[in-house]
């Protein structure tokens, strides 16, 4: 008999940059320079937001720096234009970059901080749920089906307008921050616990669950150790889409006049201000922060969409 | 099907009734309808009075029961800003935002199918590339950016549209105002209704290219071309069919949300509509018009929610029959 | 030799991936003739399943022909533009897939599936395509016909939506059938009766199969002649008795092995030693090399040829001394 060992010579382990270079994802995230360039943006603005105190040049809460006789000048490559304000005043005499990057750290924080709280709820109601089962199954899925036919922009107005109704003018506005994360963290918490739940179902039902349970273990390490782990990647892209999701939100309600005051501005804050100017030609007021919110939410959309499909095993 | 129906109101009706009981904790609880109502000076015993006569001080469920009758009567008291009838300054705006909404939803719709067929149908062109980029761009642009934007360039800098208002109204037999039949009215609501759809036909069009995708690669499309059906019967006779079943119902529940933009899209514009007066209360906390909103609304929802269901049954043959499974 | 109804000749079907390229299906060439049912057999993966799709002309893409023919009448259909294929389809070639569950359209009636394949491939007016509809209902055994061609799929059970399937893939005549794992997804009990339809209707109208299946027992049952793929080429093709009895490619004789038989007892059930090699890694040389209980050093380094020995055609150098080549 013939010895039929193999011929061929194992080649050694590639490193394990490597590897992650050459995944599946990473492949697909280098083949697509939309997403590159959306990622890219994205990382951009996030670190201005964050050093906003480090590298804008002013500093708009500080009321002692601005002086009202700077108010409304243009950007400085307009004629009128002063080089100490790149992008031009408002009618307070704040710089527009400076406080374009202020108020995106805002706009990021509350974003962030309400996808954590909705991600939070969101699963831990689904894994109640498909884990207990039963009655309580059914409340959380019917409470969530109730809430999934009222638009998000609702339930966040209506959350904001009973805090403001228990807490008093003062205590609202000093705690406007939170109240922003709690109204756009309820009202986006359902996707989660949907997905979540879908997962748990599944695979409460597999043996080696069963085999735990029979063990002792409790069943929140089960959960924790089996299902979350299948769940993440949909989760991600959630939180991704749903980030882009809660900016845009928190940008609404400050524009609408129920989200952060002018005196600490988000982005949508600074575009409501310069509304009111736009007609009479002073458009800089809105037009640089309104980019500025879009090419944010754009990038985070683009982030999204790419993570959907890389993620997705059907598409492959 | 008569027991879906029932099944399905029995359910409506507890949708109703939770959000009355948050409709009702909301106008009850927060801050005192007495203290709103009276002046500063007013002693207290004038308010226990006041109080005594609205009711405020029987029990919890007598006053849920008077809320809820009388909110099916459409009486929700004063509006505390306004110190006129809630109901009154609710029914006034209605018109204004059904009709804002209805406009929005046809062009969105109209727009929407043909471009979400065909990006579905020919991915890989760059033409829709294109147009799925662009539609990237409908959902991350908010709404009241696009809408600054309409009117700086069609109002201010070409003067073609209105910026505000709702134009010449038409009063017609029945209470209902309507805009379409002036031209004044007609151009005052094209840049709204565009701008509100603009989110809405960008989330159709992705909803139907993607369903569009995932029913073209299922078995029964394979087996059609199998079967050597034509193009023109596999996309659209087959494909196209099976794509519409599941967004109809979601284009239904969109019709929801266009009402709610609404509010922001009202605000931008000036338009006199229902959101507008819903904004309102929330800044100066005029809880009785919150509250009005807040069950108004949930009815129309829970309408269009049945509504939706309904066309469900009606149009997937697999709801319908209770199917008999013959024998082999 | 009449000529053949289908020819398949060194037929290559590629993927190109980032990769590189990868063959699926590498210098595959059998015939099928007029009314005869070939067998077509092997694992999962072994490009039984993207033979069939190629034949009929709906190969998925990045996949794609790179190279051999596909001749069907004596014309060449596997270059044709997709009008002209789409023509041949259903009206020549007839189709049936795995699971009838999924193959049927659930929001149209069955009569209405029916009757718009019959319509396209023929002129016939409505009418008479449902009367048409409601007669290939009755042949494939469906009870109450008239009744049961405006129900829609959901109502049917799997071994009746089958049938369906069935008539779907008849309703105009095609000369040859290409039926994927026709009874796979059904119940074991019910198997047996798709295929003594499928067997019954294709002597009855003189239509070819191919019979794609990984179940020996259903070739044995059913085929004429049966063709044994492994790792996208062909092992060994032959006539069924033959091939079953007196198998002659090594792999063969281990898939015949492997099948429990009723009556021996003693031995564990025999099974392959390792498991087909993935597109990626395949060998050089022959394909079932080192699975191979008999391989020699020439098994290492070159291809074998086909092989024709006692009127069966063989992959495999064990043949290489005793006959012509092929």
């Amino acid at each position: 008999m013939t010895d039929t060992t193999s011929l061929k010579v194992t080649p050694s382990k590639p490193s394990l940059l490597f590897r992650i270079w050459d995944h599946e994802l990473c492949y697909s995230f280098r083949n697509s320079p939309l997403t590159v360039a959306a990622a890219v943006v994205t990382l951009l603005l996030i670190l201005a937001a964050v050093f906003a105190g480090v590298i804008a040049p002013h500093n708009p809460y500080d009321l002692a720096s601005i002086d009202l006789m700077d108010s409304e000048l243009p950007p400085v490559w307009v004629e009128d234009g002063d080089p100490r304000f790149l992008l031009g005043t408002d009618n307070l005499g704040r710089d527009i970059y400076s406080t374009i990057l202020y108020g995106m750290r805002i706009s990021l924080l509350v974003g962030f901080a309400s996808v954590v709280f909705s991600a939070v709820i969101g699963i831990s109601a689904g894994l109640v749920a498909g884990y207990v089962g039963g009655k309580v199954d059914a409340v959380i899925m019917r409470i969530a089906d109730i809430q999934l036919s009222f638009p998000t922009i609702l339930i966040a107005l209506l959350i904001d307008g009973i805090m403001r109704g228990i807490l008093d003018r003062e205590q609202h506005d000093a705690m406007i921050i939170p109240v922003l994360v709690l109204s756009i963290g309820i009202s986006n918490w359902v996707q989660y616990a949907r997905t979540v739940r879908g997962s748990t179902l599944v695979e409460r039902n597999k043996e080696y669950v069963q085999a735990a349970r029979i063990i002792g273990l409790h069943p929140i390490l089960i959960m924790i150790k089996h299902v979350l782990p299948n769940v993440m990647g949909p989760v991600l892209v959630i939180a991704t889409l749903g980030l882009a999701f809660a900016i845009l939100t928190e940008a609404t309600l400050s524009f609408l006049g129920v989200g952060m005051p002018p005196t600490e501005p988000s982005l949508g804050t600074l575009i409501q201000i310069g509304n009111d100017f736009l007609f009479s030609g002073v458009w800089w007021i809105a037009i640089f922060p309104g980019m500025t919110l879009a090419i944010l939410v754009l990038a985070v959309n683009l982030l999204g969409d790419w993570l959907r499909d890389a993620l997705n095993p059907k598409l492959r | 099907m008569v027991a879906f129906i029932l099944r399905r109101l029995a359910q409506s009706i507890l949708v109703m009734l939770v959000v009355s009981l948050v409709a009702f904790f909301m106008f009850q609880f927060l801050g005192d309808p007495v203290n709103q109502m009276v002046g500063i000076d007013t002693p207290e015993a004038e308010r226990e009075a006041l109080r005594e006569r609205l009711g405020l001080n029987d029990p919890l469920i007598i006053r849920f029961g008077k809320f809820v009758v009388n909110a099916a009567q459409l009486e929700f008291g004063l509006s505390y800003q306004h110190k006129s009838p809630v109901t009154d300054l609710l029914l006034e705006r209605l018109p204004a935002t059904i009709e804002l909404s209805v406009v929005s939803a046809i062009i969105a719709f109209a727009l929407a199918l043909p471009a979400g067929v065909y990006t579905g149908l020919y991915r890989n062109r760059w033409s829709s590339k294109a147009m799925l980029t662009l539609s990237l761009v409908g959902i991350s642009v908010p709404t009241f950016l696009i809408g600054i934007l309409f009117i700086y360039l069609f109002a201010v800098v070409l003067g073609w549209l209105p910026s505000y208002g709702r134009g010449d109204v038409v009063t017609l037999p029945g209470g209902w105002t309507t805009g379409l039949l002036t031209v004044s009215g007609l151009k005052a609501i094209v840049l709204p209704a565009l701008t509100l759809g603009l989110f809405t036909l960008t989330l159709i069009m992705r909803l139907i290219r993607a369903e569009m995708l995932e029913v073209l690669r299922t078995d029964y499309i394979k087996f059609a071309r199998a079967r050597g059906l034509t193009n023109r019967a596999v996309n659209f006779g087959h494909a196209l069919k099976n794509t519409m079943v599941p967004v109809i119902t979601v284009t239904g529940l969109l019709l929801g949300n266009l009402i709610a933009f609404a509010i922001i899209t009202e605000s931008v514009f000036q338009w006199p509509g229902m959101g507008r007066l819903f904004l309102q209360s929330i800044q100066e906390v005029d809880l009785p018009v919150m509250s009005a909103y807040l069950v108004m609304i949930s009815f129309l929802f829970v309408v269009l929610n049945l509504i939706v269901d309904i066309l469900y049954y009606v149009v997937d043959p697999r709801l319908r029959v209770e199917g008999h499974g013959g024998g082999h | 030799m009449s000529k053949h109804l289908l020819e398949v000749r060194n037929l290559r079907i590629d993927f190109p991936t980032r990769k590189g390229i990868l063959t699926a299906i590498d210098d595959v060439s059998f015939h099928i003739d007029e009314g005869e049912v070939l067998g077509v057999v092997g694992e999962s993966g072994a490009g039984k399943s993207l033979t069939g799709a190629a034949i009929i002309g709906l190969l998925e893409p990045p996949g794609r022909i790179s190279g051999g023919e596909i001749v069907m009448n004596g014309r060449r259909i596997d270059n044709l533009e997709y009008e002209e294929m789409r023509k041949i389809r259903g009206r020549e070639i007839g189709a049936i897939f795995q699971d009838p569950l999924t193959s049927l359209n659930p929001l149209y009636t069955v009569g209405r599936q029916l009757t718009e394949t019959i319509m396209t491939h023929t002129d016939m007016t409505p009418t008479k395509a449902r009367e048409r509809a409601i007669e290939l209902l009755t042949e494939v055994g469906i009870p109450a016909p008239e009744t049961r061609v405006d129900q829609y799929p959901h109502q049917f059970s799997g071994g009746m939506r089958q049938r369906v399937v069935i008539a779907l893939a008849l309703c105009v005549n095609p000369k040859l059938v290409v039926a994927d794992e026709p009874t796979t997804a059904l119940d074991v009990s019910i198997q047996a009766q798709i295929i003594a339809l499928l067997k019954k209707l294709c002597r009855e109208h003189g239509t070819a199969v191919m019979l794609v299946t990984h179940d020996m027992g259903v070739i044995a049952e059913t085929a004429d002649r049966v063709a044994v793929m492994y790792a996208g080429r062909i092992a060994e093709i032959g006539p069924v008795r033959q091939v079953v009895k007196q198998a002659k490619h090594p792999y063969t004789e281990g898939l015949m092995g492997s099948i429990p038989m009723i009556g021996h007892t003693d031995e564990k059930l025999r099974q392959i030693e390792g498991s087909m090699p993935r597109l990626t890694s395949i060998p050089t040389g022959c394909a079932f090399n080192q699975r191979c209980p008999k391989a020699f050093d020439r098994c290492f380094k070159e291809r074998p040829d086909t092989i024709a020995v006692d009127g069966t055609e063989v992959a495999c150098w064990l043949y290489d001394k005793e006959a012509a080549h092929v």
